[in-house]
C-alpha cells in the first residue's frame, strides 16, 4: 500500500469565472512508505496546492487522492499526517511543551500521556530543557524544530512540509536538513517536502518531483542516488552534483516553457 | 506619571483662579472664559475638605461616607451592566465571526444602536422597572440602570472581539484544520487566545462605558442610592455649597478609574507570557 496515491488530480480555482486559475492539471504521483519526496518548481507551479490536496485542506476539482490507502478526507480526520509550514506557527501563549501537545489535546489524550509524549518529542529534536519556555524566547531554527516535534507528536506515518526551512539562514538550514533526515530515519516517517532550493531537494530526497506552472503539472521525476545515509560529506560528493545538475536542467526546461507561455499571453492580452 | 499629571491639573486649576476674570471673560464678543470666582471654581482644598464635613448640617454622616456608599452602589450596578454587556458583546462577536451573513446583517444595526442617545432611551427602559415580569421574576428598578450600562459597554466589546477573532493567522487556522479540529476547538484554542490583545482595550472601553451608562441612567431615571443621584442632588445646592458637587463628580471619576484598573490588572495577568511588544 502506498503512503500517498494521487490519481488524475486537478485543481481549478474560480472555475468558470474570468479569474479562473488552473493550479494543477492531471497530476499522478505515488509515494512509497519510508520515501522522502520533494516537490520543486518555480512559484505558481502548484506545489503547495498539491501538498494541500494531499493534506485535504483543499478538495481536488477532479481525480482522487488516498493517504495510507484511505480517502484524504478520512486520513485527515484520523490524523494520519503531520504538517509543518514555512512559519513555525507556534502559539505564543503556549509553552513549548504545550505547543507540542496541541495535536494530542485535540485528539483527546489525557494529561499525563500528553506530557510524556511531549518530553519524548523534545528529546527527539534535542531540545529537552526547553519545555517550559515560550516560543518567542527561542531562535528561528529552534522554533522550527519544535514545529516538527509538534507535527510528529501523534506519530503520524506521513509528514507534509511546506518550505519549512525557507526562512532560516544557510547554516541553520543545513543543520536542520541533517536533523530532519535523522528524525525521519528514527521514526521511519514518509515525507513530502515542498521547496524551491535545488540543493535542499537533492540532499534530502529519494525522488525529486519537478513541476511547471500555467497550468501546474508534473514535468519530471528525478531519482537521486545518494545512498541510505547522507552525511555532511554527501554535500561534496559527485553524485550530489550530478543530482543538482539533473534537477537544474529539468527546471530549466520548465522555465523556458514558462517564458514562452508568458510571451504568448502577453500578446493575447493586447 | 499619574500622580504628576494630577499635580499638573491642580496647579492649572489654581493658576486660572488667580489670573482668570472673576465674572468670566469675553473673547470676540462670546463668553468663552469661565468665571474664576469661588462659586464656579472652588479651591481644590475646599473640595477636599468638604469630604470631611457632614453631608447636611446637623447630620452625623460625613460627605465621604455618602459618596463612598453611592459609588459602591453604582459600582455594583456597573459591574452587573458590564458583565451583561460583555457576555452579549462576546456572544454577538462569536456569532458574527461564525456566520458572515449575521455579521453583514447585524453590524449596521449595532452601529445605529450606538447613535441613539442614552438620555432618550433611559426613561423607556426605566419604565420596565417593576412592570415587566420575565419567567416569574419581577424586573427590579435598579436593573434598568444596569441594562443601560450594558447598552453602552457591549458595542466596543463586540467590535473589538470580532476583530480579534478574525486576527488568527490563516496558517494557524490551516494547521488546526490539518489536525481535524472542530469549529469549537479552533475557537477556544486558537481564536480566543489570539483575540486577547484586541479584547483588552475593548473591555477597557466597555468598562468605562458601563459606568457612564449607569450614572446617566441614575440621573435621568432618578434612581436613588447611586453616585448619579448624588451628582444631581448636590448640583442643586451648587450656589450655596459649590464644593459639594465636585465631591460627587470625583467619586464618579474614581469609579470609572477603578473599573479600568480591574481590566488593566487582568491585562497584565493575561499577557504575562506573551512577547512584550504586542502588549496593548
Amino acid at each position: 500500500m502506498s503512503a500517498v496515491q494521487v490519481t488524475g488530480a486537478s485543481k481549478i480555482f474560480n472555475q468558470g469565472t474570468p479569474k479562473q486559475v488552473d493550479a494543477l492539471i492531471d497530476v499522478n504521483l505515488t509515494v512509497e512508505p519510508g520515501e522522502f519526496v520533494s516537490l520543486i518548481g518555480p512559484s505558481g507551479c502548484g506545489k503547495s496546492t498539491l501538498l494541500r490536496l494531499i493534506a485535504n485542506l483543499l478538495e481536488p476539482t477532479t481525480g482522487s487522492i488516498t493517504v495510507n490507502g484511505k480517502q484524504a478526507s478520512q486520513s485527515r480526520l484520523d490524523q494520519d499526517y503531520g504538517m509543518a509550514f514555512q512559519q513555525a506557527g507556534l502559539f505564543d501563549w503556549r509553552t513549548v511543551a504545550k505547543n507540542i501537545e496541541l495535536p494530542l489535546e485535540l485528539k483527546g489524550w489525557d494529561k499525563t500521556k500528553r506530557a510524556a509524549r511531549a518530553q519524548e518529542m523534545l528529546e527527539l529534536v534535542k531540545l529537552p530543557e526547553f519545555a517550559e519556555l515560550y516560543p518567542w524566547q527561542l531562535s528561528g531554527g529552534m522554533q522550527q524544530r519544535i514545529a516538527i516535534a509538534r507535527a510528529l507528536a501523534a506519530h503520524p506515518p506521513l509528514l507534509l512540509m511546506d518550505e519549512p526551512f525557507g526562512a532560516l539562514d544557510e547554516m541553520t538550514r543545513e543543520y536542520m536538513q541533517g536533523e530532519l533526515l535523522r528524525i525521519c530515519a528514527e521514526t521511519s516517517t514518509t515525507v513530502v517536502f515542498v521547496t524551491h532550493s535545488i540543493p535542499e531537494a537533492v540532499y534530502l530526497s529519494h525522488r525529486v518531483v519537478v513541476m511547471s506552472p500555467r497550468p501546474g503539472r508534473i514535468t519530471d521525476l528525478i531519482n537521486v542516488n545518494l545512498g541510505a545515509k547522507r552525511t555532511e560529506d554527501t554535500r561534496a560528493a559527485a553524485d550530489f552534483f550530478t543530482g543538482i545538475t539533473a534537477v537544474r536542467e529539468a527546471l530549466r526546461g520548465t522555465h523556458a516553457d514558462h517564458a514562452n507561455a508568458g510571451a504568448v499571453r502577453g500578446v493575447e492580452d493586447r | 506619571m499619574f500622580v504628576l499629571s494630577i499635580v499638573l491639573v491642580v496647579a492649572l486649576w489654581e493658576m486660572y483662579k488667580v489670573v482668570g476674570p472673576q465674572d468670566g471673560g469675553k473673547l470676540f464678543g462670546a463668553g468663552v472664559l469661565p468665571r474664576s470666582n469661588d462659586t464656579a471654581m472652588p479651591h481644590i482644598w475646599t473640595m477636599l475638605s468638604r469630604y470631611g464635613r457632614p453631608e447636611v448640617r446637623g447630620s452625623d454622616k460625613r460627605v465621604w461616607v455618602v459618596v463612598l456608599e453611592g459609588a459602591w452602589f453604582s459600582f455594583r450596578l456597573a459591574i452587573v451592566g458590564f458583565l451583561l454587556g460583555s457576555s452579549i458583546g462576546v456572544g454577538l462577536s462569536v456569532l458574527m465571526s461564525r456566520f458572515r451573513l449575521v455579521e453583514r446583517g447585524l453590524l449596521p444595526y449595532l452601529v445605529v444602536s450606538q447613535t441613539v442617545p442614552l438620555i432618550a432611551l433611559a426613561p423607556l427602559v426605566a419604565l420596565w422597572g417593576g412592570k415587566l415580569h420575565i419567567f416569574g421574576f419581577e424586573w427590579p428598578r435598579w436593573f434598568s440602570a444596569a441594562v443601560l450600562g450594558a447598552f453602552l459597554s457591549f458595542f466596543p466589546i463586540a467590535v473589538g472581539t470580532l476583530r480579534g477573532l478574525a486576527s488568527a493567522p490563516a496558517a494557524a487556522v490551516e494547521l488546526m484544520e490539518s489536525y481535524a479540529a472542530s469549529w469549537k476547538q479552533i475557537l477556544l484554542k486558537l481564536r480566543f487566545p489570539s483575540a486577547i490583545p484586541y479584547m483588552i482595550p475593548a473591555f477597557k472601553l466597555g468598562a468605562s462605558g458601563s459606568v457612564v451608562g449607569v450614572v446617566v441612567a441614575e440621573i435621568s431615571t432618578g434612581l436613588k442610592g447611586g453616585i448619579g443621584r448624588l451628582i444631581i442632588e448636590y448640583a442643586r445646592e451648587a450656589t450655596a455649597d459649590p464644593a459639594k458637587v465636585f465631591t460627587a463628580v470625583f467619586g464618579a471619576a474614581a469609579l470609572g478609574l477603578t473599573m479600568a484598573g480591574v481590566i488593566a490588572i487582568s491585562d497584565v495577568y493575561l499577557m504575562r507570557n506573551r512577547p512584550k511588544e504586542t502588549s496593548s
